[in-house]
């Protein structure tokens, strides 16, 4: 079957019933995306299917329609989306794992809504988990994140 | 080796060696005899060194044996090298395995422990008791122990300035300048003219040169980057996706594994029928391993969905079935013949308690917890006929080298690790069972690489968990002050089931059944801290802050309760009992910082807490609402005093990481055991603290003490108390258990 991402089309020859996470992860090699539970309870797999975004693990890629959106496609390491630049500027990873998740969620949100409050981003982020604690720089990147797309 | 030069100073040495092409410089000993059955295999006299940094045509690299699991150790190491050998810190390559296991000595072990073992008062005593207990048994290379920060100030700015004058030394002898003439910027040797050499290019030239001696460290004032803010070397790595972590790594001919053990976690596996499975799309294989068995296949999730598909008779877990009986073997402990260690006794508390008509008891628990980093565990493993490769993110490369060579039948030099990054560990990576597991698979199938990936089920199910712990407090105040405490711990020995999983005993008493509790700086006039050795019951292991994680929250809770009998505020009174200057100043700081005035009332409350942990006093304030909704979590005051906080920013993430892991686990986790089974397997059931519910966190290091300290654990052990003591201030409710999610909601 064919399915677009990152703006490329792929062909995998994979049965219906397997997640997208593992396709992307073992058969196209687009590792940005984790496995954290396999049970939607964490968003480490969090990508975006026509820019909505949607917890990988739980997608099966025979029911996928639209085009996915990695991390990876999401910006890269010269050429950042304002979300990451404000992830590097905040400092924001510790361990660094549930960040590509976070950072698909949270680029979700502000597409939506580029002045987000402190309720809208608990609505958006709290099915996001990190293990090491780094909500609070979550936030504060997440505001000043926002605050860049509603000036650019 | 061929050339080692070496200079002494402050009780160790830095030397040089001829090296791929360069040269590098670390720590260099000779070996001693040592009773760690570890070091067996070090011969006396033989000299080792760990390079610390290697500079070579390929530029300068960072060699460190501290691995990252996400507290920036790897920033943290290549910035004191830098601050020294001037260079930038985006001039740093990290390696975190060692070069050659030649250059891997395990008499570095006893240098260690030496080196972070300074003697004097109960904050020495407190650091060899970690080291006794986990370092010196666990042998050199090992992260864990908040360590890497005390182990690495003084050896690693050392080896950085001996780098320096020898590659200047290098630049004089190449060009006939004048040391005095010379400095050193970005990587550089300046010459009097302006033009410059780059350390590349001198690094062949300086392996000759004997390194020079005494060269005195750069005083605070001319620190170029310890103490301001820097940027981590993998945060642009970690906000684009592009971070290799274990669990992405490839390795060219690889395949995937999954495995199914025993739910009743240790037990035997009597048959199993994976006749289903071996039809699977994509399964090559099924073969048993210790415990249970292993599917093969080209895929992690056609090897998941196989595993799934084998049917098994399983024997019963190797530990009591319920919770009621491993409650009950901790109940049963609080006797002579459990009893441990009892390293403080101060006054009588026998006498004041029968000269009192007063007497306050209260017990406490504390549950087990799965570390659940949320990178699931993963290993890859080639054995072939003489020699294995590993590819993991780990903190214990020396045991997957003897635990791998053990079961490829080669000796464990011929082993060689690639330390990966990890997504998060908590001590997790402390145990080495899933390396293990797929050398297992690997050496039926030589020459094969074979990645082993945990589902998160197999992962939190088959932790080696955090311990289960009780505590007793009985207490008398008089004249509203505390006046006696008498605190009681039981717990199972962390160190003895960690260390018997590599066939390793540790004698004499775990000093981290009473880690947080006897070692706490208050002067109460009657005081004693009795360890209990629980029977061994589910195996487990070191969890972030480990004896103290339970044991600051007993320790304290008991101390509330007193204060709150005497009549007392619980700061002012925790001020008054201390005895340590260092700790004072910290417990003032978040008075200060919270503004701390007793009753708050409309629903809110605040408790405080402190521990002191690793050597490090932290005092936290946390401020909770209760609301329609539950007990909301407002606000949180931290104070630790660390000596020299070396990067600002790491410095508050990791405080406030380990803030919110203790508060986190405190509100909602446990594990328990039905049948010997763990009830929760995933974060559906072991959810931990989420954005919604995460306070406003203000942090402040104290640089009052003499001695530089890592702050990865104990930010954690007073979280719970503090937010116990607030949700008593606020609604009346004492906690005595955790999670208290079993007694309060939580908005």
């Amino acid at each position: 079957m064919r399915l677009t991402v990152n703006g490329t089309s792929r062909e995998v020859d994979v049965e219906p019933d397997m997640p997208l996470l593992w396709v992307l992860r073992d058969e196209l090699g687009i590792t940005g995306v984790k496995y954290g539970c396999g049970i939607a309870q964490c968003g480490a797999c969090t990508v975006h299917v026509d820019g909505v975004p949607v917890r990988s693990c739980q997608l099966a890629v025979g029911d996928l329609e639209g085009e996915v959106t990695t991390i990876e496609g999401l910006g890269s390491p010269d050429a950042l989306h304002a979300v990451q630049a404000a992830w590097i500027e905040h400092q924001v990873a510790q361990c660094g794992y549930c960040q590509s998740g976070q950072i698909m969620s949270a680029a979700a949100l502000l597409s939506e809504n580029s002045n987000p409050s402190d309720a809208d981003i608990d609505d958006a982020m709290s099915g996001n988990l990190c293990r090491c604690g780094t909500y609070p720089r979550i936030r504060e990147a997440i505001k000043a994140a926002a605050q860049t797309i509603r000036s650019a | 080796m061929s050339r080692l030069k070496t200079i002494t100073r402050r009780g160790f040495l830095i030397g040089s060696v001829a090296l791929a092409g360069g040269v590098a410089f670390g720590a260099y000993m000779v070996t001693k005899p040592h009773a760690n059955p570890l070091l067996e295999g070090a011969g006396q006299g033989d000299t080792a060194i760990t390079p610390y940094v290697l500079i070579n045509a390929d530029g300068v690299t960072l060699i460190t044996p501290r691995a990252d699991k996400g507290q920036g150790a790897y920033s943290v190491q290549a910035a004191l090298i830098a601050e020294e050998l001037d260079v930038e810190l985006d001039q740093i390559r990290v390696d975190p395995g060692p070069p050659s296991p030649a250059y891997w000595n395990t008499a570095l072990a006893d240098e260690a422990a030496a080196f972070m073992v300074p003697s004097g008062g109960r904050a020495e005593r407190v650091a060899h008791g970690v080291l006794s207990a986990v370092m010196k048994t666990m042998g050199m290379q090992i992260t864990g122990g908040s360590t890497t920060v005390p182990d690495g100030f003084m050896k690693l700015r050392q080896a950085g300035a001996v780098a320096r004058e020898t590659l200047k030394l290098a630049a004089a002898q190449k060009t006939g300048t004048a040391m005095a003439d010379l400095r050193t910027e970005a990587g550089r040797v300046i010459l009097p003219d302006g033009s410059s050499l780059s350390y590349m290019e001198l690094a062949p030239i300086a392996a000759d040169i004997t390194p020079p001696q005494e060269i005195a460290l750069r005083e605070p004032s001319e620190w170029r980057l310890i103490g301001k803010p820097m940027r981590r070397i993998d945060i642009v790595a970690k906000s684009t996706g592009t971070q290799n972590f274990g669990i992405d790594h490839k390795v060219d001919g690889m395949v995937h594994a999954a495995i199914v053990l025993n739910p009743a976690q240790g037990g035997p596996m009597n048959s199993f029928d994976a006749s289903e499975a071996l039809t699977m799309r994509g399964v090559r294989d099924v073969v048993q391993i210790t415990g249970g068995v292993a599917v093969i296949a080209d895929n992690t999730w056609r090897a998941f969905q196989a595993a799934s598909a084998i049917r098994f008779d399983w024997g019963p877990a190797p530990f009591p079935a319920t919770m009621d009986a491993h409650w009950e073997t901790l109940s049963n402990s609080f006797t002579e013949e459990f009893e441990d260690s009892r390293q403080r006794d101060d006054g009588d508390v026998d006498i004041s308690f029968a000269e009192s008509a007063g007497l306050i008891s209260a017990e406490y628990r504390a549950p087990y917890l799965a570390h659940a980093p949320l990178e699931p565990l993963s290993a890859i493993v080639r054995i072939d006929n003489d020699a294995a490769e590993v590819w993991t993110g780990t903190q214990v490369p020396r045991f997957i080298q003897k635990n791998v060579g053990r079961i490829a039948g080669i000796e464990a030099d011929k082993v060689t690790v690639h330390a990966l990054y990890m997504g998060g560990s908590f001590g997790h990576r402390l145990e080495d069972e899933v390396v293990k597991q797929a050398a297992e698979i690997a050496v039926k199938m030589k020459g094969t690489p074979v990645k082993l990936t945990y589902s998160r089920e197999q992962d939190m199910t088959h932790d080696f968990p955090r311990q289960i712990a009780m505590a007793r407090m009985r207490g008398v105040v008089r004249n509203g002050q505390v006046d006696s405490y008498d605190l009681g711990i039981a717990m199972p020995s962390v160190v003895m089931s960690q260390m018997a999983r590599q066939e390793l005993s540790v004698p004499g008493p775990d000093s981290q059944i009473v880690a947080g509790a006897w070692d706490q700086p208050f002067a109460i006039p009657n005081h004693r801290v009795t360890g209990y050795r629980a029977l061994q019951l589910a195996p487990i292991s070191s969890w972030r802050s480990v004896g103290a994680s339970s044991n600051g929250f007993f320790y304290n809770a008991g101390l509330d309760e007193l204060i709150h009998a005497a009549g007392a505020d619980p700061l002012t009174e925790r001020i008054r009992l201390c005895d340590d200057d260092e700790a004072r100043k910290v417990l003032e700081a978040v008075g200060e910082m919270s503004g701390w005035d007793g009753v708050l009332g409309d629903g809110r409350g605040r408790g405080v807490a402190l521990t002191q942990s690793f050597g490090v006093h932290c005092a936290q304030v946390v401020e909770v609402t209760s609301t329609d909704a539950g007990i909301r979590i407002e606000k949180v005051w931290v104070a630790a005093e660390v000596g020299t906080v070396i990067d600002p920013v790491n410095f508050d993430n990791l405080v406030k990481g380990g803030v919110l892991f203790g508060l986190g686990h405190a509100m909602n986790c446990e594990i328990t055991y039905t049948d010997g089974i763990a009830d929760q397997s995933n974060f559906d059931t072991y959810e931990g603290m989420r954005m919604h519910q995460c306070p406003v966190i203000e942090v402040r290091g104290l640089e009052n003490g003499a001695r530089v300290l890592g702050i990865g654990e104990p930010p954690v052990p007073p979280a719970a108390p503090a937010l116990a003591g607030a949700i008593f201030a606020a609604t009346g409710t004492r906690l005595r258990e955790m999670p208290f999610s079993k007694f309060v909601d939580f908005a």
